[in-house]
């Protein structure tokens, strides 16, 4: 059976606008070495502008290696890696780093680093605030926040900051269900009303049903499945293949 | 031996008795090491924040430089100081020597190194933590540096602790660029090393606790800030760690 996938119709609402999806990422024959240790091995991928794709995989399979290569912050030790040059993305880590101080100027401090004056940054950022509902702790310092705030209050931040691309890192690890349900239906919201591209690893299969269009399955660092959600979840590769590409995927909803 | 008591008398005596030269010198020992810090603060920080995030080539070497710098003894900055502000040095013509201002230069050379080094190790390790993360938010690696050192202020209050204490302390340096001068450049360390010299000691042990006394209060009074800080910021979730590598 071939794996590999290529998608033919990136976004719906691309499709409906007749919206020509174009490339936004393309991995050629990637390798990422950290001293003696294959984090990527050949890895070849394209995504396009509009896709939503889940990254499966035990722990350490390569998934959040893949997700810095994606964002620019390292450089493959082999092979090419084409990242857009004028989009806007985002990446949000599992445990989202929060300044000393409140939520508002964390979000703020965002958009100053990208030329904002800081009066207009505060007024963005209390909009954008108040968009994840988390308007009434504007004031409270970041970091007494709880988890699933800390990644609501990062997702106000990559909202206000207008990204074209947004990239996730288990974005609801070691969340409760009301908290990971909240901040996948902000993902969702996010990601529904525009051509934005996303990019997700995830360990939880429900979460990969909800959110993602294509599924990237990661297994020692290299690509061993690359297919549409559908088929992923409707059969057509077996659950034990399933179980080998996830590893430790979680099956719950 | 009655040394120890007649010494705490003696303290206890200047203190209820508010003697001026005793305050005058514990004012100028204060402004001396306080002024030192301060000017070495500003600049530790922003060379040690550099240090932390950049990379190139060399890097270890300044590290192992800076690190050496460290363990500079007094006398030797107090005698560099003391032949660039002598009338035939580089910077005799602002006729500083035995002044106010050559002690508070003695003591920001001596104390600086400390502040970069430190401040180099705090943020080094957030930046370890946490610089990618502002690096996708859009930081250049300065204003990255600069951040993670206002995130880590209060870490970096510690690194003003440990400078303070070095420079209030130290006694080579403003000895010899300041002459231990009487109401104009005599500070608690080269009060103490005169009355030591003249055997004195009941006023030079008693002036020793008086210099302990002061370092104990900003100790408690800088841990107070603090810890009251750190119950606001809720600073349990990050733990910043203070060392020298």
């Amino acid at each position: 059976m071939n794996l590999a996938y290529e998608p033919q119709v990136a976004f719906p609402s691309a499709q409906r606008e007749g919206i020509a999806a174009r490339t936004m990422f393309k991995l050629d024959q990637v390798d990422v070495r950290y001293g003696a240790t294959w984090a990527l091995q050949s890895v070849s991928l394209s995504i396009r502008a509009g896709e939503h794709v889940a990254l499966i995989g035990p722990n350490g399979s390569g998934k959040t290696t893949l997700l810095r290569v994606l964002n620019g912050l390292i450089e493959p030790s082999a092979g090419n890696a084409q990242r857009p040059v004028t989009t806007r993305q985002t990446l949000l880590f599992q445990r989202p780093y929060m300044l000393r101080t409140t939520a508002q100027r964390n979000i703020a401090v965002a958009l100053w680093l990208r030329g904002a004056r800081w009066r207009d940054a505060c007024k963005q950022a209390s909009e954008a605030l108040a968009r994840v509902g988390l308007a009434a702790l504007a004031q409270r310092n970041a970091r007494t926040l709880s988890a699933g705030q800390q990644q609501r209050l990062a997702l106000a931040r990559a909202w206000v900051l207008a990204s074209d691309v947004l990239l996730l890192d288990e974005p609801t690890a070691s969340m409760d269900p009301d908290a990971r349900r909240e901040v996948e239906a902000l993902i969702g919201e996010f990601t529904s009303g525009r051509q934005q591209t996303l990019v997700f690893s995830s360990h939880t299969l429900g979460q990969v049903r909800r959110l993602a269009s294509r599924v990237i399955c990661l297994q020692d660092g290299r690509i061993s499945a690359d297919l549409p959600v559908q088929e992923f979840l409707q059969g057509t590769v077996s659950a034990e293949s399933k179980l080998s590409f996830a590893g430790e995927l979680r099956w719950r909803l | 031996m009655d040394t120890i008591p007649q010494a705490t008398a003696a303290a206890l005596h200047l203190f209820v008795s508010l003697d001026p030269a005793l305050l005058s010198v514990v004012g100028r020992s204060l402004a001396v090491s306080t002024s030192a810090c301060l000017i070495a603060f500003g600049f530790g920080v922003l060379a040690g924040a550099w240090l932390a995030v950049s990379r190139f080539a060399g890097r270890g070497a300044v590290l192992a430089v800076l690190n050496t710098l460290l363990a500079l003894p007094s006398v030797v900055v107090g005698l560099l100081v003391y032949l660039l502000l002598s009338r035939s040095g580089p910077l005799g013509f602002l006729g500083w020597l035995f002044s106010f201002e050559a002690m508070v230069l003695a003591q920001t050379i001596l104390v600086a190194p400390i502040v970069t080094a430190l401040t180099r190790q705090a943020i080094e390790d957030a930046d370890r933590l946490h610089g990618e993360q502002l690096t996708s938010l859009g930081a250049t690696p300065l204003m990255r540096g600069l951040l993670l050192a206002w995130d880590e202020r209060y870490a970096l209050l510690t690194v003003l602790l440990a400078a303070f204490g070095r420079a209030i302390s130290e006694v080579g340096a403003v000895m010899i660029v300041g002459g231990n001068i009487e109401g104009f450049t005599r500070v608690m360390t080269t009060a103490i090393a005169l009355e030591t010299s003249k055997g004195d000691l009941p006023l030079a042990i008693a002036l020793s606790i008086v210099l302990l006394l002061v370092v104990l209060a900003l100790n408690a009074l800088i841990a107070a800030l603090r810890g009251w800080r750190e119950r606001i910021d809720g600073a349990a979730t990050q733990v910043a760690r203070v060392g020298v590598a």
